[in-house]
């Protein structure tokens, strides 16, 4: 587990990785990517996840798992396995390009360590990740399975099939996170198919919800403590990350305008010098 | 040439859930997901001997087919099950992005395929599911021809690691392959010998290419029979070897012509060996109410259209 202080570092280098890997494939998904990207620093950095590049497969047997289900936010998912260790942060500068393993959309047909199923196409991955809960629960292997979605994914309906099946399930070795930046490609989410009360929609499917600032490390810290205090209960957990797209970055933070966007060189030369690099770039 | 008997007519669905019971047995590993049709898709029996196996998903197929998967990833072999159509048309999607591009440990039970679901009608009898899972890449389909060759098929498929579409019917229908023979993926079987035409059927329409082949006999027309029970990996050497023997052939299925076996192997004689050919499939058509023996005759899905279809073939030689 590593401090606030490094929180805040590794962070700030993985929002460079984000702008310099999107910017080098002149694509991909930079707004979405910068929302999530301090909760899931914390995630993989901050003690929560119980996880070990060294000893890393994909069955995730004796560690926590994490589904990516938002897959568009590539650029966070590949920055951060890197960084942590599952494979060289060099290949960053592959995303995208013919013949990386860092495909557009995260890929296990090309064996990237740190990936455990592939997502893209949304909707999906709050149900790979109830299989894999109840799947250790037959194992009877108490680590926790993670899954990260969008809030515009949320409009999607097989998110609320999954959302009562693992509250009729008691799947409570899940916590489930929700990138609640309100924006998504055709505008604000409020403008294109409003999710109203996001926080009574889940509590009324069964879940345990919290509620967060995602960008806050002492707040996004304490949430998941309490979600791993629920968990084990009978319950499963949604934590609602409150964040912004395109966070860090002035001129791309609040809006949809960079949700799948690349910065032009000149637009990510001026984000770039807005964000320290604090650990040496790729 | 060989005479094929009826021991007594079972539902292929049966098979299914003999063959999954007998998997399970041996194999603590296997797990069984349902979308609210349990016992049609005949998996009451696995149910009942390991309730802790088995998991009830609702009517929510999409989440059923991403958490076998999930399931898969923990290193369970998973059988998720219902009505054909809605395990393929319904959650495409899903079986493509979880199972195939995932390369998911699952087998997608199918049952009720094709137009002999029956009574239901149209809505709920998918003649265009082998088309929508031959074609994507990794993804194994078996379509059994009777209930013995179903159970056989089930237990290859729990052994085979990596998805499957393992496809079934409603009706019962004649048994006739043998109860002892072991599946092999991707293997064709020569029913019968022959030198005049080749008929090569899938699923329901096996039985009715053996009665073509008995009923042309007592016309001096030698027909060879083959059951594609395996329809991707297909075993081209067989198809081929036969068309350079007979130089006609008939393709039988209950399916639809676009994407079927008819095409399939088409594609293969194209390249392989140009044959003259018939088809006897459900052309372009969607299914209707009526008992599976009407819809059968209906559909021209019968031995009395494929021996039409032989001669016809044999004529353009």
């Amino acid at each position: 587990m590593v401090s606030i202080d490094e929180l805040k570092k590794i962070s700030s280098q993985v929002r460079r990785d984000i702008i310099r890997m999107v910017s080098g494939a002149k694509s991909g998904h930079p707004g979405g990517s910068m929302s999530s990207t301090d909760f899931l620093t914390a995630l993989y950095f901050g003690g929560v996840m119980k996880h070990d590049p060294a000893t890393w497969t994909r069955s995730g047997k004796g560690q926590d798992v994490f589904i990516l289900s938002a897959g568009h936010l590539s650029p966070v998912y590949y920055s951060l396995l890197a960084r942590a260790g599952y494979f060289p942060v060099a290949e960053l500068a592959t995303f995208r390009k013919f013949g990386t393993r860092l495909q557009g959309h995260p890929s296990t047909e090309t064996n990237l360590p740190g990936v455990f199923q592939p997502s893209g196409s949304l909707g999906q991955g709050l149900s790979v990740a109830a299989g894999t809960a109840l799947g250790k629960k037959l194992d009877k292997d108490e680590n926790l399975v993670y899954v990260l979605m969008g809030d515009g994914e949320s409009e999607e309906g097989q998110i609320w099939e999954a959302a009562m099946f693992c509250s009729h399930q008691k799947i409570d070795n899940l916590i489930a996170i929700t990138d609640w930046n309100m924006q998504q490609i055709d505008g604000n989410v409020d403008n294109i198919a409003g999710l109203g009360n996001l926080e009574g929609k889940w509590k009324s499917f069964g879940w345990e919800v919290l509620t967060c600032n995602g960008h806050d490390f002492n707040e996004i810290l304490t949430a998941f403590a309490e979600a791993k205090g629920l968990a084990g209960k009978g319950k499963p957990i949604m934590i609602l990350m409150h964040s912004d797209m395109g966070h860090g970055v002035d001129f791309m933070a609040g809006t949809n305008e960079w949700h799948g966007k690349a910065p032009s060189p000149e637009l990510a030369e001026k984000a770039l010098a807005q964000i320290e690099e604090t650990l040496g770039d790729y | 040439m060989k005479k094929y008997t009826d021991t007594g007519k079972k539902d292929t669905r049966s098979g299914f859930g003999e063959g999954l019971y007998e998997a399970a047995v041996n194999n603590p590993d296997i797990v069984a997901m349902a979308a609210d049709l349990t016992s049609s898709v005949k998996m009451d029996k696995f149910c009942k001997a390991f309730p802790e196996r088995f998991f009830q998903c609702g009517i929510a197929e999409a989440n059923m087919i991403g958490a076998a998967a999930g399931m898969a990833l923990t290193g369970k072999t998973v059988f998720a099950g219902s009505f054909a159509e809605f395990v393929t048309g319904r959650v495409y999607d899903q079986v493509r992005q979880e199972l195939a591009y995932g390369e998911a440990n699952v087998k997608i039970a199918a049952s009720h395929a094709g137009v002999t679901l029956g009574e239901d009608g149209a809505t709920h009898q998918t003649m265009e599911d082998i088309a929508l899972m031959r074609a994507l890449p990794g993804m194994v389909v078996i379509n059994p021809c009777d209930f013995n060759q179903t159970k056989a098929a089930t237990i290859a498929a729990a052994e085979y690691k990596g998805p499957v579409y393992l496809r079934f019917g409603r009706p019962a229908v004649p048994n006739f392959t043998s109860a002892d023979r072991k599946f092999e993926i991707g293997k064709a079987i020569i029913m019968n010998e022959g030198t005049d035409v080749t008929i090569i059927a899938t699923g329901h329409l096996v039985w009715e290419a053996v009665q073509a082949a008995e009923a042309l006999e007592k016309e001096g027309i030698s027909a060879e029979v083959i059951d594609i029970a395996t329809i991707k990996p297909v075993d081209r050497d067989a198809i081929v070897a036969s068309a350079a023997k007979t130089r006609a052939v008939v393709c039988a299925e209950e399916h639809n012509m676009a994407g079927g076996l008819g095409e399939l192997v088409a594609g293969i004689l194209a390249s392989e060996c140009p044959t003259r050919m018939e088809f006897v499939n459900g052309q372009d058509r969607f299914g209707q109410s009526g008992t599976p023996s009407e819809l059968m005759a209906a559909y021209g899905l019968d031995a009395e259209h494929i021996v039409l279809a032989a001669k016809k073939a044999i004529g353009k030689k």
